[in-house]
């Protein structure tokens, strides 16, 4: 038996309740109990059609302990500034604006309204969490699908038929005007929950990239679901880092990166590719890790 | 509540949490712990998606909320100790 004192490394308050509708294994409401978690009950929520939408319950029942609005598609941003707006009306400064959407809902639907959003600069929190498909609707493909994957629009076969990576969203809005960006992942709650303390504590757009995977998208085990985001950062698919004052930061440093074949063997959306087509992707993340470690290294001159 | 839909509110309302929700219904596999293995981490806790692993304050050992475990067995996956087994339920 371990003798230290039993300690809790996450805040024990829930803001949730148990029995929402995500399937078995979900990362998304992980994702957003460690959010909420961080956040406090001072939250304002808004979410887009997806997962997010039905998870929180199906009417009339509710899951969350903060309020939350439901609108279209393609209006995060747009709605993400009018609840602020009414706030500010209201006096309501302590209150944490959260546009929370899927990858769908923002880098290829929600892509304008976001960007209107930050060339406001709304004082919002924005949080992606990226199941790298559109899920709710089984699995097409989206702009954060990775290199390779099958979906049911980009099926597998001898030629890989999604070609190219994901979209660099964060750099993306970095450009845009955002005041602070970071990726996080669900494997690392103390992480998580740090990145989002410091969101909160900071005024203007801010953006947070969340990895949250889905069982049953990507073919894989449901409890297999924290083992997988780890490993997307163990190999280099998804890296950790920050966006601050001007400057990227990786905010967790991968010594000893493993193979990417590891990562891609737990899941059967990666079953069809040959041992050529995984050393292509090894190829592509060990480029856009180059690639971020060059903006990494700039941003230190 | 409602009698007819003039009494409905002009917005969609919800009338109550999804704790009464019988989530666990959808379980194949239980999670079965054992205290004895249990260094008490929490990892468990932590990892739940579906807030099922209840532990009321530091230093209590966990215990399963059967009605909402979902089973996925991420629980199980993520126990460093093998302290959590996925028993097969009775059909």
């Amino acid at each position: 038996m371990d003798e230290r004192t039993p300690r809790f490394t996450i805040p024990h308050e829930e803001l949730m309740y148990p029995g929402h509708s995500a399937c078995p294994g979900c990362g998304e409401p992980i994702a957003m109990r460690f959010l909420l978690k961080a956040l406090g009950p001072r939250t304002v929520m808004n979410v887009p059609a997806g997962c997010c939408a039905v998870i929180p319950g199906v009417w009339p029942r509710f899951s969350l302990k903060v309020p939350l609005i439901d609108h279209a598609f393609e209006c995060t941003g747009a709605t993400s500034s009018g609840i602020r707006a009414a706030l500010d009306v209201k006096g309501m400064d302590d209150v944490t604006v959260v546009g929370w959407a899927g990858d769908g809902g923002t880098v290829d639907i929600g892509l304008q309204s976001l960007s209107g959003a930050v060339d406001r600069g709304t004082d919002f929190l924005y949080v992606m969490y990226d199941n790298e498909a559109y899920m709710n609707t089984g699995s097409q493909c989206s702009g954060s699908t990775p290199c390779g994957a099958w979906t049911t629009t980009t099926p597998g076969g001898k030629a890989i038929a999604r070609r190219t990576g994901k979209k660099r969203i964060l750099e993306m809005l970095v450009e845009n005007g955002i005041v602070y960006g970071a990726t996080v992942n669900i494997a690392f709650p103390e992480d998580l929950i740090e990145r989002v303390r410091t969101a909160r504590s900071i005024r203007g757009p801010k953006f947070l990239h969340v990895f949250s995977p889905c069982p049953s998208g990507w073919r894989m085990d449901p409890s297999k679901t924290i083992e997988v985001a780890s490993l997307a950062t163990r190999t280099g698919m998804f890296p950790l880092y920050e966006y601050r004052d001007g400057q990227y930061r990786f905010t967790k440093e991968i010594k000893n990166r493993k193979p990417v074949e590891e990562y891609l063997r737990l899941q059967g959306r990666f079953r069809h590719l040959s041992p050529e087509q995984i050393a292509e992707v090894q190829e592509l993340i060990d480029q856009g890790l180059e690639d971020l470690r060059a903006r990494v290294e700039a941003g230190r001159k | 509540m409602y009698r007819t839909y003039r009494d409905l509110p002009p917005v969609q309302v919800t009338t109550g949490t999804t704790e009464g929700m019988p989530t666990g219904t959808w379980r194949t596999f239980r999670p079965v712990i054992s205290a004895e293995r249990c260094t008490r981490c929490y990892t468990c806790w932590k990892f739940c998606p579906d807030l099922s692993i209840i532990v009321r304050q530091e230093g209590d050992y966990p215990s399963v909320d059967l009605f909402h475990c979902k089973g996925c067995g991420i629980c199980a996956n993520e126990c460093r100790r093998n302290a959590i087994v996925m028993e097969r339920e009775p059909l």
